[in-house]
């Protein structure tokens, strides 16, 4: 119990970030630890005590294994997280080709 | 006892990136709590997740340095002090008012429901061929959300060139 | 780059995208798969556009080129979910399952991942060279 405590204070490290910070570029670290705490809860929730990773060996019967659909799920969440990356800094880059800065108080004016 | 270990690292990488003042150092904190969530994998006994975070997260790196090297702000001097902090403080209050809801009907760490994978468990390999289950499951038994993941990337992508793209010339 | 980075480069860069290669053949049999594979393949795309400029690796692999074979990618996946129609409900494994820890066993899932490698390596790369065409347009500036 006490681990998924630990990954909701990373997440709120992560909600931190993204509403108290006013730099573009740490709020987009915000978003990146959200990503991983939530990535980390979901595999901690399939973890089985003795159990073998989920991969069947030639030799020998596994018995106990631990849960692979997290794993999967999780598995497609790191890669739609990199494409939200990519997108967000591609964004970012252009308003400061615009604006000359990152700064989320001062792009507020529109600018023609 | 060792994820308790990585997961206080990462909690004091994550303070660290967010709070040091210059931008390229808080990208490469960034790596590092990365780097430990990889290990975190590696421990609960997922090699498909580790390989897969390891080297996406080289990827993400590569673009964020590219993206904030020669680009440094100077420290900004917070505003609306008040008003900022009340707001995430009241963020983070509803958001562990939920989770303490949510905690209390999860089971217990290491004992898992696993009604649904048994079935796959246990037919996964005479009826795919496929030896890793996580394949199996990405691959037959859930390959809708393959299919949509699959559609998600290719729009970011789409995306990101619609973003980039230099301004066409006007032909005279 | 330096001398020295560019004569390790011209060394390691082919085994990297045969590493990414074997990677994503071995996805039923080992850790790693499609996903994995394909960003292993786009970084070593990167890794030369790193070390010899972006001439070079462009010359490799051109705009047009990369598009393309995204699509394609992204088609033959889709067109292997809709094979399993021949066998009555989508993405059936239709292809005989083989014996398994043979590599040439699992069915239409190899053939699933050999499109998701091409697929993620291409489209990540595709990223990559946006974001280096945009710095250069803009120093010629």
């Amino acid at each position: 119990m006490s681990l998924y405590i630990l990954c909701m204070i990373l997440f709120c490290i992560g909600i931190y970030g993204v509403l108290r910070k006013r730099n573009l570029v740490k709020i987009i670290i915000g978003l990146a630890i959200m990503g991983y705490s939530i990535n980390l809860f979901l595999v901690l929730l399939g973890y089985r005590f003795h159990g073998r990773a989920a991969i069947e060996a030639e030799t020998q019967d596994i018995l106990s294994m631990v849960d692979p659909l997290p794993q999967a799920m999780a598995l497609t969440s790191i890669v739609i997280s990199l494409g939200i990356l990519a997108l967000v800094i591609s964004i970012a880059i252009r308003i400061y080709e615009k604006y000359g800065t990152f700064d989320i108080t001062k792009i507020k004016r529109l600018k023609g | 006892m060792e994820v308790h270990i990585l997961l206080i690292f990462m909690i004091i990488g994550a303070i660290v990136a967010l709070e040091a003042r210059d931008l390229l150092s808080s990208v490469i904190v960034l790596g590092v709590v990365s780097f430990a969530l990889c290990l975190a994998f590696l421990i609960l006994k997922a090699p498909d997740l580790a390989i897969t975070q390891l080297v996406v997260e080289i990827l993400c790196l590569i673009i964020l340095i590219r993206a904030t090297i020669k680009r440094d702000l100077p420290l900004a001097i917070e505003g609306r002090w008040i008003f900022n902090t009340i707001s995430t403080v009241v963020f983070i209050c509803v958001f562990l008012y939920f989770v303490m809801l949510a905690l209390r009907e999860l089971p217990v760490f290491g004992e898992p429901i696993m009604a649904v994978v048994r079935e796959y468990l246990e037919k996964g390999k005479t009826e795919t061929g496929a030896v890793n289950l996580v394949t199996a499951v990405v691959l037959n038994f859930r390959a809708y959300d393959t299919l949509g993941e699959a559609a998600v990337l290719f729009t970011s992508i789409i995306g990101i060139v619609a973003v980039l793209r230099s301004p066409g010339k006007k032909k005279d | 780059m330096s001398l020295i980075v560019k004569t390790i480069t011209r060394l390691i860069v082919g085994l990297v995208l045969l590493f990414g290669i074997y990677i994503v053949l071995h996805g039923h049999l080992s850790p790693g798969g499609g996903f994995s594979g394909g960003v292993i393949v786009a970084l070593s795309f990167v890794l030369m556009m790193l070390a010899f400029g972006e001439d070079v690796a462009v010359a490799k692999i051109s705009r047009n080129l990369a598009s393309n074979l995204e699509s394609i990618g992204a088609l033959m996946f889709l067109f292997i979910a809709i094979l399993g129609f021949l066998g009555g409900s989508f993405f059936l494994n239709i292809l005989s399952t083989g014996t398994p820890f043979k590599l040439f066993s699992a069915g239409t899932i190899i053939l699933s991942n050999i499109s998701i490698g091409i697929k993620v390596g291409i489209g990540l790369f595709a990223i990559f060279l946006a974001l280096v065409i945009l710095e250069k347009t803009k120093r010629e500036r």
